[in-house]
């Protein structure tokens, strides 16, 4: 990239992906993994507590809520994105980080209201999760009865 | 006792090994955090769709069902079985009302910390 001028709205990419640091590949990868494994085992610890007063299904679905809450006071506190920093997909793929996906938002457009602020914003990216899983779901149980298949 | 060791062990693989494929497909393709979500959350529930990401939920507990991947599986496996009791009612009713849990708590949740919490400034 000599100069400025050549830089277009097709290069630029291109140019960012260059400049990008490459060697943290590794790096990230391994955090991921730990971060990512730890929350699921923080996770697996929650669903044996449960178990003790509710039956599998639920011990599971109330071991994600629970993660899902914690996740959304360490975003209150800042705490998550500061563990995203490093565990990249790690933090991001665990519910934990739809649950931060819902809060962050949230929280930053506070200023803009509680209406178009807080209550839009929030579904920034838990929006598209909800109707691709929602849509996804409503067609699968219909091919189901269709043709009888499926878990 | 070893049982209960050797879930956490499979909970820990697993879900870290769902993390890094997510990691490895940052790293190549950089795509951005929601569209990470929206691709984990439909692999997982298209291989529900084939009955194979239940099976892993067995394999792996907690490994397999707090990913997204998981959130994916639950919304086809609730749909599913609900069709299968209540017919078309059921398809369209049986996805979000096993999820409705894990969605009204990240809402009021996240609610709250808005209305509780002073948006930090970033990095101190």
């Amino acid at each position: 990239m000599e100069s400025n001028a050549e830089i277009t709205r097709e290069n630029y990419k291109s140019y960012v992906f260059e400049k990008m640091p490459k060697s943290s590949h590794w790096k990230n990868m391994i955090w991921a993994f730990l971060i990512g494994g730890t929350i699921c085992a923080i996770g697996q610890a929650f669903i044996y507590l449960y178990s003790l007063w509710f039956n599998a299904q639920d011990a599971s679905v109330l071991a994600s809520a629970t993660l899902v809450f914690l996740a959304a006071l360490l975003t209150g506190f800042g705490v998550y994105d500061s563990i995203g920093r490093f565990a990249g997909a790690g933090s991001t793929i665990p519910i934990t980080g739809f649950s931060n996906a819902v809060v962050s938002p949230a929280l930053e457009f506070r200023a803009e209201g509680y209406v178009y602020g807080v209550g839009a914003k929030m579904f920034l990216v838990a929006g598209p999760v909800i109707v691709n899983g929602v849509t996804i779901s409503v067609v699968v149980a219909l091919i189901t009865l269709l043709f009888g298949l499926g878990g | 006792m070893m049982d209960i060791f050797l879930m956490f062990v499979k909970a820990f693989v697993v879900g870290g090994a769902i993390c890094l494929v997510g990691q490895i497909i940052i790293n190549y393709t950089h795509l951005t955090n929601g569209k990470i979500l929206v691709l984990f959350l439909i692999a997982g529930a298209v291989l529900e769709g084939f009955g194979l990401y239940g099976k892993l939920v067995e394999f792996a507990g907690a490994g397999a069902s707090v990913p997204i991947s998981g959130f994916g599986y639950a919304l086809v496996h609730g749909a599913v079985q609900a069709a299968k009791q209540d017919g078309v009612y059921g398809a369209f009713t049986g996805g979000l009302a096993a999820c409705a849990t894990g969605v009204s708590i990240a809402i009021v949740s996240g609610y709250l910390v808005a209305v509780l919490f002073r948006p930090r400034t970033k990095k101190k």
